[in-house]
C-alpha cells in the first residue's frame, strides 16, 4: 500500500494516517493472536493462531515497501512451513477439543524470559531508530533511475553476499540429503 | 484506473471502485465459466442437453442453484470444532481474491502493481491449502480429514512445478512485475519481426504444459481428484459441508481456476495485449492507448475462456491419477523437466 500511495505524490500527507490506522489494527490482531497462541488448549489452534501472527508480519511488510519480502513470508512460511506444520499435527495426534498436557508448571519462567526479550528488543530496536521516519518511497534514494527493490535484493545477493548465499545452499543441500538418508528404510 | 476517466479520485474512491471491481473480476467470469463448461460442455460431451428449463436455454440455472444452496439449512456436526469448520470456506476465498489482485486488465486497470506480481500470487496460491486442511480436520469425520491430509501432500507436489514453470518466463522477460511481462511479450520479436509481439506461448511451450498440469493438480480436479475421490471418500474434505459454506467452496475452486487461467494468459499468451501490428493499426499510440484499459479486459476474458475450456476439456476426458502415479508425475517427471527448461532457458537468454 505504500509503495502505491507513493505514485500519487499529492495525497501522500493527508493520507498517511490511512495506513497507520491499519498497523496498528494489524499490531493489536498479531499480539491477540500471539498470546492466544501460546494460551491455547489445542495444538492446531495454536498453529492456526501463529498463522494470524506470520501473516500480520506479512502485511507489516508491505506496509514497509518491502513486497519481495511479504511474498516470500507467504510462499515459505505460510504456504510451506505451516502447511507442513499442520499436516503433521494433522497426520500424527490431532485431537479436537481441549489437550491436558499442553500445560506445564514453567510459564512463568517463560513469562519471564518472555518480557525480558521483549524489553531488550525495543530498547535496542528504539535506541537504533526511535527517531527515524520512513519515506514514502521505500527505493533507496543513490540508486540508478528505474531500478526497483527487488533488484537491488538481487543484486546484493549475488555480489556483496554471494558466499554467504553459495554458503546457505550447501547447508540447505546437506538437509536435503541428511532428510532423504533419515528417510530411507534400507 | 483514474488517468482513463481523466479524473482524479481520492485513495479511499479508488479502494472502494478496486474492491467492486474484484468481486466482479472473480463471480462473473466464475459464474460464466460454469454454465458455459461444467453445465453445457460437459453436457455435451456426455451426448445430453444440460440444463434447459431455467431461462433461455438453461442460463439462469446457476442462479437458482445458488437460491437452492443459499436456503439449505445450515449444519455444523456435533463434534467438530465450530470456529475452524465456519473460518475454512472464507480463507480458501481470501487466497482466491489475493490472487486476482495482481492480474493485469489493460495498462493501467490492475488492482495493485506489485514489483514482485507473480512471485505473490504464486505465494497467495499455497494459502488455500491451509483452508483445506482446516476444513478436512474441523469435520471430525474421518473421510475429511484423509482428503484434507491428502490435499495438502498434493498441493505441496504440485507447487514446485507450478513455480519452477512460471521461472522459465521470468528469466525470459527479465523481470517479476505481471504488467512487466505483458510488455516484455508486446515489445518482443520473433527473428527481429515484431508484428506478432513474442508471446511466451512460443518459447516457452514446457512451461505452459507443466503450467497447467501443475494447476489441474491445485485445483484438485480430475484426473488429479484423489483428495475428493468420491468413491472412497464421499466428497474429501467438503464431505460435511452443506448449503452456503458447500457454495463457498464451490466458487473458490471455479474462480481460483479462472484466475490460474489468468495468470497464464498473462504469463504465456500476452496479457492484455494484441498482435502489435493490429494495435498499431487501430491507435497511433499502439498499446499505450487508453482504450487498451477498456479492450484488455476483454481480451483477458477471451484468452481465459480458451485456457479455461483446455482445463475443463481435461478434467471431463482423463480419469483419475492412482495417489503414487500422482506423486511420481511431480516428483520424477514435472520437475526434473522444469528443472531443465530453466537451465536450457537461461542458456538461449545468454546466447541471443
Amino acid at each position: 500500500m505504500m509503495a502505491l500511495l507513493a505514485q500519487q505524490t499529492e495525497a501522500v500527507i493527508e493520507t498517511a494516517w490511512i495506513p497507520n490506522a491499519f498497523f496498528f489494527v494489524i499490531a493489536a490482531v498479531m499480539v491477540l493472536a500471539a498470546l492466544k497462541m501460546v494460551s491455547t488448549k489445542n495444538v492446531v489452534h495454536a498453529a492456526l493462531y501463529l498463522l494470524i501472527v506470520l501473516s500480520g508480519v506479512a502485511a507489516v511488510y508491505i506496509f514497509l515497501g518491502a513486497e519481495f519480502a511479504a511474498a516470500t513470508q507467504i510462499l515459505v512460511y505460510l504456504g510451506a512451513i505451516m502447511v507442513l506444520l499442520l499436516f503433521g499435527v494433522m497426520l500424527t495426534r490431532a485431537k479436537l477439543g481441549a489437550e491436558t498436557d499442553l500445560d506445564h508448571d514453567q510459564r512463568w519462567i517463560g513469562a519471564l524470559v518472555g518480557a525480558s526479550l521483549l524489553a531488550v528488543m525495543s530498547y535496542s530496536l528504539w535506541d537504533a531508530f526511535g527517531g527515524d521516519k520512513l519515506p514514502a518511497d521505500p527505493t533507496p534514494q543513490d540508486a540508478p533511475t528505474g531500478v526497483k527493490n527487488t533488484q537491488l535484493v538481487a543484486d546484493e545477493i549475488f555480489s556483496t553476499y554471494l558466499v554467504s548465499f553459495e554458503v546457505l545452499s550447501v547447508l540447505l543441500l546437506a538437509a536435503l540429503i541428511g532428510a532423504v538418508v533419515v528417510a530411507r528404510r534400507d | 484506473m483514474s488517468a482513463v476517466f481523466a479524473v482524479e479520485f481520492a485513495f479511499w474512491q479508488s479502494t472502494i471502485f478496486k474492491l467492486l471491481l474484484a468481486f466482479v473480476a472473480v463471480l462473473i467470469p466464475a459464474g460464466g465459466t460454469v454454465y458455459m463448461y461444467l453445465f453445457k460442455m460437459v453436457s455435451f460431451m456426455q451426448s445430453r442437453l444440460g440444463p434447459m428449463e431455467a431461462g433461455p436455454y438453461g442460463s439462469m440455472q446457476l442462479l437458482a442453484e445458488v437460491g437452492k444452496w443459499a436456503q439449505k439449512e445450515d449444519i455444523v456436526p456435533t463434534n467438530a470444532d465450530r470456529r475452524v469448520f465456519v473460518a475454512a470456506p472464507y480463507v480458501v476465498l481470501i487466497s482466491t481474491f489475493l490472487l486476482v489482485l495482481v492480474v493485469p486488465f489493460g495498462p493501467d486497470a490492475m488492482f495493485v502493481n506489485f514489483d514482485t506480481g507473480i512471485f505473490f500470487a504464486l505465494g497467495v496460491s499455497s494459502v488455500s491449502v491451509i483452508g483445506i486442511l482446516m476444513a478436512g480436520w474441523a469435520s471430525a469425520s474421518k473421510y475429511s480429514l484423509i482428503g484434507g491430509l491428502r490435499a495438502a501432500g498434493q498441493l505441496i507436489a504440485y507447487e514446485l512445478p507450478l513455480v519452477l514453470a512460471v521461472v522459465g518466463v521470468v528469466v525470459q522477460a527479465g523481470t517479476l512485475n505481471m504488467q512487466g511481462i505483458v510488455r516484455a511479450q508486446i515489445d518482443g520479436e520473433i527473428f527481429g519481426f515484431g508484428g506478432l509481439g513474442n508471446p511466451y506461448f512460443f518459447t516457452q511451450f514446457i512451461g505452459l504444459f507443466i503450467f497447467l498440469v501443475a494447476v489441474q493438480a491445485e485445483l484438485a480436479q480430475s484426473p488429479f481428484d484423489m483428495p475428493i475421490a468420491e468413491s472412497e471418500l464421499v466428497s474429501g474434505y467438503m464431505t460435511e459441508y452443506s448449503g452456503f459454506r458447500f457454495l463457498l467452496f464451490f466458487i473458490g475452486e471455479f474462480a481460483t481456476a479462472n484466475i490460474f487461467a489468468f495468470l497464464a494468459a498473462t504469463l504465456f499468451l500476452g496479457g492484455w495485449g494484441i498482435p502489435p501490428f493490429i494495435a498499431d493499426l487501430m491507435f497511433e499510440a499502439g498499446h499505450d492507448h487508453w482504450a487498451f484499459n477498456l479492450i484488455g479486459p476483454a481480451v483477458m476474458l477471451t484468452k481465459m475462456l480458451l485456457i479455461t475450456f483446455v482445463i475443463y476439456w481435461v478434467r471431463f476426458t482423463y480419469p483419475r491419477f492412482r495417489e503414487d502415479q500422482l506423486q511420481t508425475f511431480a516428483w520424477k517427471f514435472l520437475i526434473p523437466l522444469a528443472l531443465v527448461n530453466i537451465a536450457v532457458t537461461g542458456v538461449l537468454k545468454v546466447v541471443f
